[in-house]
């Protein structure tokens, strides 16, 4: 069991790189620890500090620019390529992020994502540019994500306009996802069915 | 209509289709290694439940571990605790572990195949995502994350969407000094870094046909470096000649059993894909990266791409990509100096690699200021190395044989590239910060690799090549 979600209303953190891949989110060197906790402190940790020292925040990072904060990171295109590691997911959730928007996510983080109550919600091209442009203009811009609804909002109060588009999600992660269930939970009460799978299985 | 290679293992598989949902399904062979797993057994334990199928469950310990004196113990702190959980989760769930100093101990895509573990028609999956190398064996095989490992171990099944299907056809004969990895080198760089995200791809005609199993391995592992969720190839007399024998190999009666089904496993003639590419085999030449994601690839001949020639949305990419890289946009990549030589890997750590590599430098001294790292993916390859002599060769050329393990490829154990320094490798990441903090690394085959190691900077391979062939 996770936590449900379902009204995501924040402001963003603008991250407008392609190709982020999981070293990035996550350096290799992170990965020696056997629990799941604590991973926000080394999120985007070689792009965050000079010379992997926490005093010296790169002033460049978006991380480290006061003007931006919230529960969701918008990043361009391809996001999570790379390693399967899901100490990816467990960073930036851990750090805080509840959802990730981008114009194409990689399928294994996608899933990873999916798997720890962290929203991956993939937008057009064109409503991503807005998104960009918007929070260029005016850092306060917020994005409302309904995921009951499927819909993904930008709200730009300093124009008092708004624009809005639908997203995918495959129905059954949605409904996990709206529950807080998870597919293990779901996976132990088919059992039966796999064991008579098995016995009339041959490779 | 016929099927593909995927659609009929795919098939066989699924265990129970949720109605606009996932499909429930089968795996085969779960690989397990210490980074990716202690959260998916304490996933176990507070649920109060052990592994589902062991006997399906193989371990080793190979992503962080040094690569020498493993005798020893490991000096890392977090490393060695990493290593022992393993040890100790192995054991109270029954799964078999070929850690360090066991025979068969080495990186999980190298020792699954040569132990005859990995077979066609197979469904496999590992917590790392290059597990796409066992498709060269015409295998079902896709990376996953921690949770679905936990899955795995829990139900022996995952929950999964059927993937687009993407065939690549690479037709005709390799040229000179061309190899397996300048093949997938060159796919990517043509359909990019994410170009197959949300497929699966099988891999096909001559060129591939013509290939080795290691060879295969190569392509298939790359795969996720262009986004697919994994690569696959036929299996035919090749595939079948490399597993008889081999130590968990079907014998006997059931060796032909296994046969005629293995047989079937090709994709019909009328089958359909979503997406097919067709690559003339001639076009390709040996290749090096220059950036940082795998499809920044050129033929080690060509220049580096200028802002200009790259489309709009890829300039930004590739000025941070330059800075970072410290090379210049148009310049050329040949007599880039390099500092180290890194030949290993999941990609090209097998035999064959080494026995190229070897044919190569035989007689041959390496350049004075590289340092070159020759890692074997696992101590059957370590040990045939041995045998075969081609450590002495190595020791002869300056090169240092180290022992088994995922070593500079991730930037994790010990084996690390300093911030700044340049090293070509044949692994299959060039991501900043992917071999050590600052490295900058240049992805190619091991004859480039080696190539580079001779002169201290990129060369094209075919000219230290006088008439000896590959
Ligand atoms: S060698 Fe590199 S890519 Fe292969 S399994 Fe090890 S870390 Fe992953």
């Amino acid at each position: 069991m996770s936590i449900p979600l379902n009204i995501i209303k924040s402001c963003f953190v603008p991250l407008n790189i392609e190709n982020v891949d999981t070293d990035q989110i996550i350096p290799a060197r992170f990965l020696k620890a056997t629990t799941k906790e604590g991973f926000g402190k080394n999120l985007f940790r070689d792009w965050r500090y000079e010379n992997n020292d926490e005093t010296k925040p790169k002033k460049g990072f978006v991380l480290n620019n006061p003007l931006y904060s919230g529960e969701i990171l918008v990043a361009a295109k391809n996001f999570g390529c790379g390693s399967s590691r899901e100490h990816a997911a467990w960073a930036l959730k851990d750090y805080g992020f509840k959802a990730i928007v981008s114009s194409f996510f990689a399928d294994i983080f996608k899933n990873n994502a999916l798997n720890n109550g962290l929203l991956p919600v993939q937008v057009s091209d064109h409503f991503l540019q807005k998104i960009f442009s918007a929070i260029a203009k005016n850092p306060e811009a917020e994005l409302e994500i309904d995921l009951e609804k499927q819909t993904i909002k930008l709200l730009d109060h300093s124009k008092h306009s708004s624009a809005e588009e639908t997203f995918e999600i495959n129905p059954y992660k949605k409904t996990c996802l709206l529950n807080g269930f998870d597919d293990i939970d779901y996976l132990l009460s088919l059992k039966k069915d796999i064991e008579n799978f098995e016995r009339s299985y041959t490779l | 209509m016929g099927k593909t290679l995927f659609e009929k293992i795919w098939e066989k598989h699924v265990v129970k289709q949720i109605e606009g949902g996932p499909s429930v399904f089968y795996i085969d062979k779960h690989f397990i290694h210490e980074v990716t797993s202690p959260q998916a057994f304490t996933g176990l334990n507070k649920r109060g439940i052990k592994v589902f199928r062991p006997e399906q469950t193989i371990a080793t310990a190979d992503h962080n571990v040094p690569t020498l004196n493993q005798h020893l113990p490991i000096k890392e702190e977090l490393s060695r605790l990493q290593v022992e959980a393993l040890k100790k989760n192995c054991a109270e769930h029954g799964v078999e572990l070929y850690g360090l100093g066991h025979p068969f101990q080495g990186i999980v895509h190298v020792i699954g195949p040569e132990l005859g573990i990995t077979q066609p028609g197979m469904t496999i999956v590992c917590g790392d995502s290059h597990t796409s190398t066992h498709g060269a064996f015409g295998a079902i095989a896709f990376g996953i994350g921690t949770s679905e490992v936990e899955m795995v171990m829990a139900t022996q099944c995952l929950l999964q969407s059927k993937p687009k299907l993407m065939r690549i056809n690479i037709e005709g004969v390799l040229n000179e000094a061309v190899v397996s990895k300048d093949i997938i080198l060159y796919i990517i760089s043509k359909i990019s870094a994410s170009g197959a995200t949300g497929y699966f791809v099988e891999y096909a005609g001559s060129a591939i046909r013509s290939l080795s199993m290691e060879a295969r391995m190569t392509i298939c592992n790359m795969s996720i470096e262009m986004g697919a969720r994994g690569g696959m190839i036929a299996p035919d007399e090749t595939t079948f000649h490399y597993i008889k024998g081999k130590t968990f190999a079907p014998q006997g009666e059931a060796w032909n059993h296994k046969l005629v089904y293995w047989k079937t496993l090709y994709t019909d003639a009328d089958a359909k894909f979503d997406n097919e590419i067709n690559i003339d085999a001639a076009d390709i030449e040996p290749m090096i990266t220059y950036g940082t994601n795998p499809g920044m690839g050129i033929g080690v001949t060509q220049k580096i791409p200028t802002a200009d020639t790259v489309n709009e949305n890829d300039r930004s990419g590739l000025s941070k990509s330059l800075a970072y890289m410290g090379l210049q946009e148009g310049a050329a990549i040949k007599g880039q100096k390099i500092d180290y030589v890194f030949i290993g890997s999941c990609t090209n750590s097998r035999i064959e690699d080494l026995r190229m590599v070897a044919s190569f430098v035989k007689g041959k001294k390496k350049a004075a200021e590289v340092e070159v790292w020759i890692v074997p993916g696992s101590k059957q390859v370590e040990k045939q190395a041995i045998e075969e002599g081609i450590d002495k060769i190595f020791a002869d050329a300056g090169f240092m044989l180290r022992q088994p393990g995922c070593s500079a490829c991730l930037g994790m154990n010990e084996d690390k590239i300093p911030s700044g320094k340049y090293c070509i490798s044949t692994s299959n990441r060039n991501f900043e910060g992917r071999q050590g903090a600052g490295a900058r690394t240049l992805l190619a085959s091991p004859l480039t690799a080696a190539a580079a190691a001779i002169t201290g900077k990129v060369t094209d391979v075919r000219e230290l090549i006088s008439n000896t062939n590959q």
